[in-house]
């Protein structure tokens, strides 16, 4: 059933950004403690489990890779959503701290890649329309890693 | 044409689906014949979201782009925070275990060192343009580190509400670099591989800037980069009242 997919990815969703907030509170901070990153690593662990698997493959599984596929479409709308006026009127100082900011974080991705285990590149995309429906192929993973 | 607008109105969430599907099928038409492949339709798709933004934005006077336009206000739902994470968490589905764990130490140390660099980067930028005040300085610093630790940290430390307003938009002009600048630099900051993509995640932290550029560089990197970036905001939001204020405030 579709539905068991996305009522998977719901509740890791949920539980993730509970605990985000519980992690939140506990640190007196006004913000959710890595909330969507809980809710991801709960989602890799369901789709590593034995216990899940009805749950993570075949008509469930297509539940899932609805919405990742649909992910690009949502950052197209969040784009269109943004507020990009305020970005431009800023003026120079928040233009300059921003772009700032940036430039130095970019120069700063192959110094700390360096570090720790490598992992290979990625195999190139063939760059037909349809390939944001393909990035996640969960058949060689569901099963256990 | 009143029933026409009546009916889209009375459907955003449907509206916007065809709206941003349109979008969409332009930005691949596009990137295929004007760029025969160069530029990823994705990321037109993306730069055309913010341009559409940016004209709502100047017509309507509003904050939310192309959202104050009332028959587009399903855009809104679509690309809330609501449907954004669910789409993160779902590009989850399909990531290796054996992938976070290569670059897990150093995912970490990248979050720490995103949020420092961007802070000072952003607090020097303060005092080169005249900000004598702990206050000022640490707040234009957080606003660099993202768009929501700027606010939380000015209100916490009592910041005056223009330079908040600052903050905010060093932040907002982060993420909508990250979005469109990312596919650009990929090649030259190695951004090809999920360990870089951790990396690169915990480095920007902004989770918008983060989930739209690297879905524009090659999406199966989004889970790796969304990852460690979410992570990112909580961090300075509990380091910009705290730690850096305190040391900003002994420098001063």
């Amino acid at each position: 059933m579709i539905i068991y997919g996305v009522a998977l990815l719901a509740a890791c969703l949920l539980t993730g950004l509970y605990v985000g907030e519980l992690l939140g509170q506990l640190l007196g901070v006004q913000a959710n403690v890595g909330g969507v990153g809980i809710a991801m690593l709960l989602l890799v662990l369901a789709s590593s489990t034995q216990r899940f698997e009805p749950l993570v493959t075949g008509a469930s599984a297509t539940g899932i890779n609805f919405w990742s596929a649909m992910y690009i479409p949502i950052i197209v709308a969040m784009a269109a959503s943004q507020n990009v006026v305020a970005a431009v009127d800023g003026g120079l100082l928040a233009l300059l701290a921003g772009v700032a900011a940036v430039v130095v974080s970019f120069a700063l991705v192959p110094v700390l890649s360096r570090f720790g285990p490598q992992s290979d590149p990625l195999p190139p995309l063939d760059s037909t329309p349809g390939t944001p429906g393909t990035l996640a192929t969960p058949s060689k993973t569901s099963g256990g890693v | 044409m009143e029933t026409l607008v009546a009916v889209i109105s009375a459907n955003g969430l449907i509206t916007a689906f065809a709206v941003v599907g349109i979008t969409v099928w332009i930005s691949y038409l596009m990137s295929a014949r004007l760029t025969a492949g160069r530029i990823h339709g994705s990321a037109i798709a993306i730069i055309l979201g913010l341009a559409a933004s940016y004209w709502a934005g100047s017509v309507t006077g509003g904050s939310r782009g192309v959202v104050d336009i009332g028959v587009l206000a399903g855009i809104g739902l679509m690309g809330g925070g609501m449907m954004r994470d669910f789409g993160i968490v779902s590009t989850a589905f399909g990531v290796h275990i054996s992938e976070l764990r290569k670059a897990g130490v150093v995912g970490v140390i990248s979050i720490f060192a995103g949020v420092i660099v961007s802070f000072i980067v952003g607090a020097l930028i303060a005092v080169a343009f005249g900000y004598r005040d702990a206050e000022s300085i640490t707040t234009i610093g957080a606003g660099a580190v993202t768009y929501i630790v700027g606010p939380v940290t000015g209100t916490a430390i009592g910041a005056s509400s223009d330079v908040i307003a600052l903050s905010v938009a060093a932040g907002v002009v982060k993420s909508i670099l990250v979005m469109i600048g990312t596919p650009l630099v990929a090649k030259y900051i190695g951004l090809n591989n999920p360990q870089s993509a951790m990396v690169f995640g915990g480095l920007m932290g902004t989770t918008s800037g983060v989930a739209g550029g690297l879905a524009a560089t090659d999406p199966r990197l989004v889970p790796y980069g969304a990852m460690t970036a979410t992570f990112y905001t909580g961090l300075g939001c509990l380091m910009g009242p705290s730690i850096l204020y305190f040391i900003v405030r002994a420098l001063v």
